[in-house]
């Protein structure tokens, strides 16, 4: 057999950190920056006497996830204690959700991705839960001795667990960049992979084409960036054909990711596995979310990336563009006010994407702090539909009032591509009546041209036009232009 | 007033006699530490006394009174909390070297709210560490003995504040109750514990022993006393979510509304076990006489699953307890015994720092919870418990009590059943009732035991069972028992009987 005949299965652990003043479980202040060991208290020390309570504003960023996922919010839900032994764990146990996770079910879209009827892919959810972040152990280099941070300890985390359903490392790549865009869309998470706010475990197997039953799996732990992520699958997925290929079974093993190599190593195998003594958490009543408070997180909802995309490719924008600016929800907002400052769809997203996105991007700029602000852009295409400016000439324009308003900095009186227009004459001029005038002027200064047009050589007709840019400036709208060339030069002497 | 006057005073009366200024704060608290120098030698219910603190804080009331300050339900009343207790700046180790050194940097809600009140917190009193025990033998420390006879144990967990409160050392104690911890030590020095109902007083800064049981509460000379510590520490507490968040009335009062009319349950099957001590039964049966001659009526109660309480009970509170107790892993606070290796290092410190009876009910935990036994133990005894906590409130459908003895012997001597920890778990049959269903129960004083030849005449208590935050009735009809009565007026030798004047024949003491 061949690398051909199998095929991966792949399901995702994604641990999410909530964007809150505090701690899922007390009142210290959460942060990404502090140094070690300062944002701690009594209980996330875990000192004797402390007792956990919840963090409504965490609880209700859970909400809103499990919303936008399409999951089944369950009424009542309940806290367990996991136990383990380590010093990052200061209470010898992490408070968890496990088996009675407040959210199940509901998927995630994965744009660019086609499910086997080739309807758009849509990853299927096992759970939502709600946990307790652990700190962080420090090795010190050459010492005999590690440090602990607590400052992450007791953060509030989601964790997001798919079903496995995912086809290729490139999809599973896609899956957590959606659900990365949605948290940030939703505001609930800085979702940062490089700071740890975002996480990733991957369960990985493969199977026989064709095959419905699930082959056996391996977890691979911490892969923290997308790069990685992809590639460590695709080295498991490789490991794992390897194996059956030379008639080995798969042992369930959990391992982690050599980026130098490019190969997955096991870490520990299915005997070492811990039991963690799941226990009812009894420091906690059962976590009670009503429909009034789901009711409010609905109403509050913004707009979310799945229906974005969807509302942006049925006014004529591309699949490509679609992702992109609804990738971010800065990008989406932009382009939302936009088309509501008046733009057509599709002239809008070139614009966004080519050429604002494209000084933005050089610039190193947010699109939040663009200098052009949407309505501007909408007055700009606007007046390009309404051939007041040539399309050149509108470039010129945006790149004059992106340049100066970033220079300004916002300082100088209101410019406006109209005002830009004006100044710099760029406005087009598509009456008829004073582009004729130039026309004959142009025809009655050529005879001779004119004589070579009419004996067939045609070519002689661009001629014309670059004499009456020349006269204009520029100015003359070419349809206009091109229309008065042909009737004059059509008519006899 | 003379120091022997002061201390034989009720909290209230003291209170009252600081806020009107016929005592000072400071008067009180010499005649309470007086008290207690003749008495440590011997009983040994403190296990750090905070004079410095104490002296302070009486000071401060004085200076308060002095200034016109209004002053609070407990002003100047000295009380001393069981060492289970957070107390910001003061060493708190519930009993276990694991805590060895550890000084509280935060305030617990029970110290917060007694200090608030005018308080004077006399010290940290001793317990069964982690407060696993019925008899305050399982400790690294000093035992602590039994005021009425040092021969005999004082009960546990809460054995320091059962015996300082009898002995007079302080005015009144703060005791946790996961299985009868509060009423059976209570009962065994002749003083009134109230274990209020789950989630009526904070468990925040309440050192775990098993989460879902555990409750704090007083111990008093007195119902009123206890009625009145429970009006300072209950009502809602926002760093406990567990905390009932229910509006707290007037414990005082309802201590005045009598028994008349109280249909008091008795739960006949219970009475006939074999392990019940003639003596208990006695004065359990006048107890109940007592009542009805207040204008309360008995009426028989069925608890089908009571049989079951005892097993279902140890296998919860082991497995909340192993888990509450795997943070003492000596790398943050208390003791550590640093070996080469983390793991080697985990485990020195807990081998070193926790006692036998903890070990024991650690591993006991930590077996159940095991994924191939938890369902056939853990999830057993959950199921078990509801049908438990049904029992109960079937049998409140048919009655406003439930009466029943708290222990089944009037004592124990030091000792005797030190090497049977099955046999003190069975003495707990009467009183973990109440912890698996979260109800309101007291042990109020009910007599002594007749002396004979092989025991010294001992306090026996009677328990009163209410349902959950049904406190004004419990109070009702404990105070109606005790007007009636001159038990709680009972004191224990003074000075002390030496420990060691001769030793008891344990085979007399009873119960199986």
């Amino acid at each position: 057999m061949s690398v051909a005949d199998y095929e991966p299965v792949i399901g995702l652990e994604v641990h999410c950190q909530l964007e809150t003043a505090s701690k899922m479980f007390s009142a210290c202040p959460v942060g990404l920056l502090a140094p070690p060991n300062t944002l701690v208290d009594a209980y996330t020390l875990g000192l004797p006497g402390t007792l956990p309570v919840p963090n409504a504003r965490a609880v209700h960023h859970g909400i809103a996830l499990a919303l936008a996922c399409g999951c089944q919010l369950h009424e009542r839900s309940r806290f367990a204690r996991k136990h383990y032994f380590y010093p990052d764990l200061p209470k010898g146990y992490q408070i968890t959700q496990a088996h009675e996770p407040y959210a199940t079910g509901g998927s995630l879209e994965v744009p660019g991705f086609r499910d086997a009827e080739g309807r758009p892919k849509r990853v299927p959810l096992v759970r939502i839960h709600f946990e307790e972040d652990a700190g962080k152990n420090v090795h010190v280099p050459g010492e005999d001795h590690s440090l602990i941070d607590y400052g992450r300890a007791g953060a509030p985390l989601l964790e997001i667990v798919s079903e496995p359903t995912i086809g290729s490392p490139e999809e599973a790549a896609a899956y957590l960049r959606e659900l990365r865009t949605l948290v940030r869309t939703l505001g609930i998470s800085q979702a940062n992979m490089e700071e740890g706010t975002l996480r990733c475990d991957a369960n990985v197997s493969v199977r026989r084409r064709g095959s419905t039953a699930l082959g056996v799996r391996c977890e691979i732990k911490n892969l923290n960036s997308f790069r990685f992520l992809a590639q460590a699958i695709a080295a498991e997925i490789r490991r794992q054909i390897d194996l059956l290929e030379q008639g080995q079974v798969i042992e369930s093993v959990t391992l982690s990711y050599d980026v130098e190599r490019d190969r997955t190593r096991v870490m520990r195998s299915k005997e070492d596995a811990a039991d963690y003594r799941y226990l009812p958490e009894p420091d906690l009543p059962p976590l009670w979310i009503s429909s009034e408070w789901i009711d409010r997180v609905r109403s509050e909802l913004p707009p979310l990336p799945a229906a974005r995309r969807a509302g942006y490719l049925a006014q004529g924008i591309s699949e490509d563009d679609a992702v992109l600016l609804a990738s971010e929800p800065a990008l989406g907002d932009y382009l939302d006010r936009t088309l509501a400052a008046g733009a057509p769809a599709k002239k809008a997203s070139n614009w966004l994407t080519v050429e604002l996105l494209g000084k933005l991007n050089a610039d190193g700029i947010g699109i939040e702090r663009s200098p052009v602000t949407p309505e501007a852009l909408a007055e700009l295409i606007a007046m390009v539909e309404a051939d007041e400016v040539s399309g050149r000439a509108a470039k010129a324009i945006f790149a004059s009032l992106y340049g100066e308003l970033r220079e300004s900095e916002g300082s100088t009186p209101p410019l406006t591509p109209r005002t830009i227009a004006e100044r710099d004459g760029h406005r087009q001029v598509s009456d008829a009546g004073v582009l004729e005038a130039a026309v004959r002027e142009v025809l009655a200064g050529h005879p001779e041209q004119v004589q070579q047009f009419r004996a067939g050589k045609t070519k002689v007709r661009g001629f014309f036009v670059g004499q009456v840019m020349k006269k204009t400036r520029g100015q003359a709208n070419p349809q206009v232009l091109g229309e008065l060339l042909d009737r004059l030069l059509g008519e006899d002497d | 007033m003379t120091p022997n006057r002061i201390i034989e005073l009720s909290a209230r009366a003291i209170a009252r006699h600081v806020r009107e200024g016929s005592l000072r704060a400071t008067e009180v608290l010499e005649a309470f530490e007086a008290r207690a120098d003749a008495t440590e030698p011997v009983l040994h219910a403190y296990l750090l006394r905070a004079r410095d603190e104490a002296r302070t804080a009486a000071e401060a009331i004085d200076g308060a009174r002095a200034a016109g300050h209004p002053l609070g339900a407990l002003a100047g009343v000295p009380i001393g909390l069981k060492d289970l207790f957070v107390i910001e700046g003061m060493h708190t180790r519930a009993g276990s070297r694991i805590l060895e050194g550890w000084i509280p940097p935060y305030q617990g809600t029970h110290a917060a709210r007694l200090l608030g009140a005018g308080a004077v917190i006399t010290g940290k009193l001793a317990m069964d560490e982690f407060a696993m025990g019925s008899s305050n033998e399982n400790t690294p420390y000093e035992p602590v003995r039994n005021p009425w006879d040092p021969r005999y144990v004082p009960g546990g967990s809460s054995g320091g504040s059962a015996a300082a409160v009898a002995a007079g050392s302080c005015a009144a104690a703060l005791g946790s109750d996961t299985g009868g911890s509060i009423r059976q030590p209570a009962s065994l020095c002749g003083v009134v514990g109230l274990k209020p109902s789950y989630g009526r007083v904070s468990r925040h800064g309440m050192i775990a022993f098993a989460s879902s049981l555990d409750q704090a509460g007083p111990i008093a000379r007195d119902v009123r006393d206890a009625a009145a510590l429970l009006q300072v520490l209950a009502g809602p507490d926002p760093l406990d979510a567990t905390c009932v968040d229910a509006p707290v009335p007037d414990y005082l009062a309802s201590c005045d509304r009598g028994a008349a009319g109280l249909r008091v349950g008795v739960h006949r099957e219970a009475l006939a076990s074999e392990g019940l001590d003639p003596e208990v039964a006695k004065a359990f049966e006048h107890a109940l006489a007592v009542l009805q001659d207040a204008g309360a009526t008995l009426v028989d109660v069925e608890l089908p699953h009571a049989e079951h309480a005892i097993a279902t009970y140890y296998v919860l509170c082991t497995a909340e307890a192993a888990s509450n107790l795997a943070r003492y892993d000596g790398l943050r606070y208390g003791a550590r015994i640093a070996r080469a290796s983390l793991r080697e290092t985990y485990e020195a410190t807990r081998e070193a720092g926790f006692s036998a009876e903890v070990k024991r009910r650690i591993l006991l935990g930590t077996f159940v919870l095991r994924k191939d036994s938890y369902a056939a133990y853990y999830g057993q005894a959950q199921k078990v418990r509801r049908l438990i906590a049904r029992d109960y409130a079937r049998a409140f459908e048919g009655c406003d009590l439930i009466a029943s003895p708290v222990s089944p012997v009037p004592g124990f001597a030091v000792g005797e059943r030190s090497h049977d920890p099955l046999t003190m778990y069975l003495s707990d049959v009467f009183t973990i009732g109440a912890n698996l269903a979260g109800l309101a129960a007291i042990s109020i004083p009910a007599g002594l035991s007749a002396a004979t030849s092989g025991r010294p005449a001992l306090p026996i208590g009677v328990q009163l069972m209410a349902p959950a935050l049904q406190e004004p009735t419990l109070l009702a009809a404990a105070a109606a028992h005790e007007d009636a009565t001159d038990h709680h007026r009972l004191r224990p030798p003074d000075p002390p009987r030496s420990a060691t004047a001769s030793e008891p024949d344990p085979g007399a003491g009873g119960a199986s």
